[in-house]
């Protein structure tokens, strides 16, 4: 059996949540909107029309480059990107390419495995394309309300070597964008579209040998991602045993997803390394950034996911609770709180607590905790002592009961847990004041 | 009545009441119906907006006898270039792919100048996306210089000096990628502005090479050219590469003592003039200088020789970008509509950005550009002002260098550098040859010293009509 080790870079696109689009004024939300209600001459791509870069949007850039662990290239500037297309209506793509805002950030895995960040840079999205039939005759009409929406790519290096892998490191890096606030990368709205590159190494008795490398475009969920990351892997096995076919410099395949039949197909055959004839854009002038602002937007960047889920460990909560909880503000404003305030309150448990919903945050959670924690009160003649104070105190609940109003009991339940100060087992006080009133009939 | 008027005497005069604004606008459209069949300066007349704009200014002027303070252009005719976008008016860049575009915005420029009180006739005709020295690339027909019919008006701004020097507006609106504004305004005897890139907004002008591409404007004389100026200058939210800088009272510091500023004069030219006539002027240019008591002195422009190589690299490079949006699936004609100049300059600029040439030629290029423009900064730590021709020759003839692509880049060769390095220039007459064509110079100066570069001009051209 040969020896196969997937080789898989990510490519990661996602719309930033500006007010307006990266060049123009128009609004940048753009989902379920009237087709071309929001364009104007720059977006358009009009004659004479020059485009104005969005500070916001580099500002988020950056932002989002820190929090992934980049360097911000001092200096950069944007390039045209150029290739023809109906929904591109310049004819280019403002992009970055030798110069991008950010590079070499990384990603740790929980495995401690670390995924380089080759980049991330800032580019305008283009419009959409939806075919059609009109009046029996197929047509393809063109909606140029995305056109110009700011969009950072986010570029892998090739370190990822398996569909969970990248399934990982792409939640990673969901929860950073959320957490930093650049973008709410909601999938479902194609705010974070998805395309990894994979080939895969093979090992055998006459060498080492590389398949074609595949890119798989427009994902637009993590698990798509997985499963056509491992159909590829092994497609591309069974090819190579068949042709013995390796990479070259220009057998680069595009292939789109099928989610019904969870296969790739084939949507273009490079030729050769498709020629973008990239130059600086001259319409806008060159980036030159002071240290010290990217000192403050990284001193002001929030916490990040790894971070937060670091210090609730540090606390004592358990690492699988730590991940699951520290999303949520309040339960982890508890857990701080308790750990400073409530030295007799076990951390680590009052998360398990929490995360097993046995104590809802919303009600007082000390007197949940001590009632999951406290030694129960079984002692039959203790007890009855309690529901003997209880039943004497409150006669109209009594009555009540008796008369058939069942939900009295649970009334009187609560009082006796109340006078025994939480202390008093539940189910055992239910079947003694069941027998006491039962009986007493 | 008002043959050759200035912008000044016919703000003067309209606010004394000599004619109305209706009057003025009226002998204009006169002239521009007998003579323009004659020089083709024109693609668009817009007759009616002109009256209708005439009959509100009229009506504006009866109301605020000072408003010249506010609108210091009110009732002006002028055209405008048609790389310019106007709202509403068929913008055709001089290419029959456009020839049915109504643009949804008006440029910047255009805006500006109708806010002070301008009053656009119409769209003046050029080389098809600006690309040529000679008007001779128009898809509309050449145009015809006013002062030889048999010979070329200059480019690609052709008909914005012919339409000025014939008098069929008062002013008129330019481009000057490599030399637009300025050879055309020699060719046919008026004043062309090229001012420093970013000091005028691109915004709605068809681009031709972004990175080079300068708004200028022809006029009677340096005084209306600095006026204008004065209206068109300033930062612009829609050019990210308009400049902040505060604009000057060009017209306010025309006065100046010139004695002591240093006049530099280009080695490297001075073995290419060949041209008799070029020379006379140059040499006359030089001499009343002298008389002004400027101080003359040679300067190095070391680079200098490797400009229309650079420029004819980079320029391309853009035009092929800038002209990929016109793919024909828009603006009602496809790509084959482009013309051999528009062609020749997408595949040469196509080429020198394909992966494998970029670093030979584009990056090459921009690296001398970067020279070249260090030259100058050099040369400006000398002197005040650089004198220099405009053209190798006077004005040619229509057909003369068609068919040489090659010659007709060549035209280029002392006004490419100013747009290279970005810095501002003005193309002066200076007088006629013996076969009555207008000759002339230019002066450069250094990045945004525009006020420097009026103030030489204007003390120069009273001299010399002194």
């Amino acid at each position: 059996m040969p020896e196969t080790t997937p080789i898989i870079g990510l490519e990661v696109h996602v719309e930033l949540t500006t007010d307006s689009k990266m060049f123009c004024a128009c609004s940048a939300d753009h989902f379920g909107k009237e087709p071309n209600s929001q364009t104007c001459p720059v977006c358009l791509g009009l004659p004479g029309a020059l485009p104005v870069p969005n500070q916001k949007a580099i500002e988020a850039t950056l932002k989002l480059g820190l929090a992934l662990n980049c360097c911000v290239n001092l200096q950069s500037h944007f390039d045209r990107k150029q290739y023809f297309y109906p929904d591109l209506p310049k004819g280019y793509q403002i992009s970055q390419y030798q110069h991008p805002f950010c590079s070499e950030g990384q990603i740790i895995l929980d495995s401690g495995k670390i995924i380089r960040v080759e980049r991330v840079h800032l580019e305008e999205d283009t419009g959409k394309l939806q075919h059609t039939v009109e009046s029996g005759k197929k047509i393809s009409l063109i909606d140029f309300n995305r056109s110009g929406v700011p969009l950072v790519e986010i570029v892998s290096y090739p370190d990822i070597e398996s569909a969970a892998e990248a399934k990982e490191y792409l939640k990673k890096i969901h929860q950073i964008i959320r957490a930093v606030g650049v973008s709410t990368a909601d999938m479902e709205k194609g705010q974070m579209r998805l395309e990894p590159t994979v080939n895969v190494q093979i090992n055998d008795e006459t060498g080492s040998h590389f398949t074609p490398l595949v890119e798989i475009k427009n994902i637009n969920s993590f698990n798509f991602a997985a499963t056509a990351i491992d159909y590829e892997i092994s497609r591309q096995v069974e090819q190579f045993s068949k042709d013995k076919k390796e990479k070259t410099a220009s057998n680069k395949q595009t292939r789109g997803f099928d989610n019904n039949r969870k296969t790739t197909f084939v949507q273009r055959q490079k030729e050769e390394a498709k020629d973008y004839r990239y130059f600086p854009e001259p319409d806008i002038p060159p980036f030159v950034f002071e240290v010290s602002l990217i000192a403050s937007i990284k001193a002001c960047l929030p916490e990040l996911p790894e971070n937060k889920i670091q210090s609730l460990v540090s606390l004592g909560v358990e690492s699988k609770y730590a991940k699951i909880l520290y999303t949520d503000k309040s339960v982890t404003d508890i857990l701080y709180h308790f750990a400073k305030n409530m030295p007799d309150v076990n951390i680590g448990k009052l998360a398990s607590f929490i995360a097993n919903k046995k104590i809802r945050v919303e009600g007082d959670v000390y007197i949940q905790y001590q009632a999951l924690t406290r030694q129960r009160i079984n002692d039959q003649s203790e007890l009855e002592k309690f529901i003997d104070t209880v039943i004497s105190d409150n006669h109209r609940a009594v009555t009540d009961y008796q008369n058939g109003k069942t939900n009295a009991l649970g009334f009187l339940i609560g009082q006796v847990i109340k006078v025994s100060q939480c202390q008093a087992d539940p189910q055992t006080v239910s079947r003694l004041l069941l027998e006491k009133l039962g009986l007493g009939q | 009545m008002t043959k050759n008027k200035t912008i000044s005497q016919i703000t003067t005069e309209l606010a004394c009441k000599k004619y109305s604004v209706t009057e003025l606008i009226k002998e204009y459209l006169d002239r521009i119906k007998s003579e323009n069949p004659k020089l083709n300066a024109f693609i668009t007349i817009t007759e009616k907006e002109a009256l209708q704009e005439a009959q509100e200014a009229d009506k504006t002027l009866s109301q605020n006898p000072n408003i010249f303070l506010e609108k210091p252009l009110l009732g002006v005719p002028l055209a405008h270039k048609d790389l310019f976008l106007t709202k509403n008016i068929k913008t055709t860049a001089g290419s029959r792919l456009l020839e049915n575009y109504l643009p949804q915005y008006s440029a910047t420029v255009v805006k500006k100048l109708s806010k002070a009180g301008a009053i656009s006739l119409g769209k003046l005709n050029c080389d098809a996306w600006a690309h040529g020295a000679s008007g001779e690339n128009s898809d509309f027909g050449p145009t015809i210089n006013p002062a030889d019919p048999t010979r070329v008006s200059g480019g690609s701004s052709s008909g914005s000096a012919a339409a000025v020097a014939a008098d069929l507006v008062t002013f008129a609106t330019g481009t000057d990628t490599g030399g637009s504004t300025r050879q055309p305004a020699c060719f046919c005897g008026v004043i062309g502005l090229k001012p420093t890139y970013g000091r005028v907004s691109r915004s709605g002008i068809v681009a031709m090479a972004s990175s080079l591409d300068s708004i200028g404007h022809l006029t009677q004389n340096v005084y209306d050219s600095a006026l204008v100026l004065e209206t068109t200058a300033g930062p612009d939210p829609y050019d990210a590469t308009s400049s902040n800088l505060k604009v000057e009272e060009y017209t306010k510091l025309l006065k100046k003592p010139v004695e002591k500023l240093k006049i530099g004069i280009i080695k490297e030219y001075q073995d290419g003039l060949t041209d008799h006539d070029v020379a006379g002027s140059f040499a006359l240019a030089k001499s009343t200088l002298e008389k002004m008591n400027c101080q003359i002195k040679e300067i190095s422009l070391p680079h200098t020789k490797y400009s229309v190589a650079t420029y004819y690299i980079i320029m391309p490079a853009e035009v092929s970008s800038n002209l990929a949006r016109y793919d024909g699936l828009r603006y009602g004609h496809t790509r084959d509509l482009f013309g051999d100049e528009a062609k020749r300059r997408i595949m040469i600029g196509t080429y020198t950005l394909s992966s494998g040439y970029y670093d030979a030629y584009y990056l090459r290029a921009m690296k001398v550009r970067q020279l070249i423009k260090a030259d100058f900064s050099q040369a400006f730590a000398d002197v005040d002002i650089i004198l220099s021709p405009v053209a190798p020759t006077p004005a040619f003839k229509l057909g003369e260098k068609t068919n040489d692509p090659l010659s007709m880049y060549l035209s280029d060769i002392y006004t490419v550098t100013a747009n290279l390095a970005g810095i501002p220039g003005i193309a002066i007459p200076t007088g006629k040859n013996s076969s009555n064509l207008p000759l002339g110079v230019q002066f450069l100066a250094n990045h945004f010293q525009e006020a420097k570069l009026f103030n030489l001009a204007y003390q120069f051209e009273q001299h010399l009509h002194a």
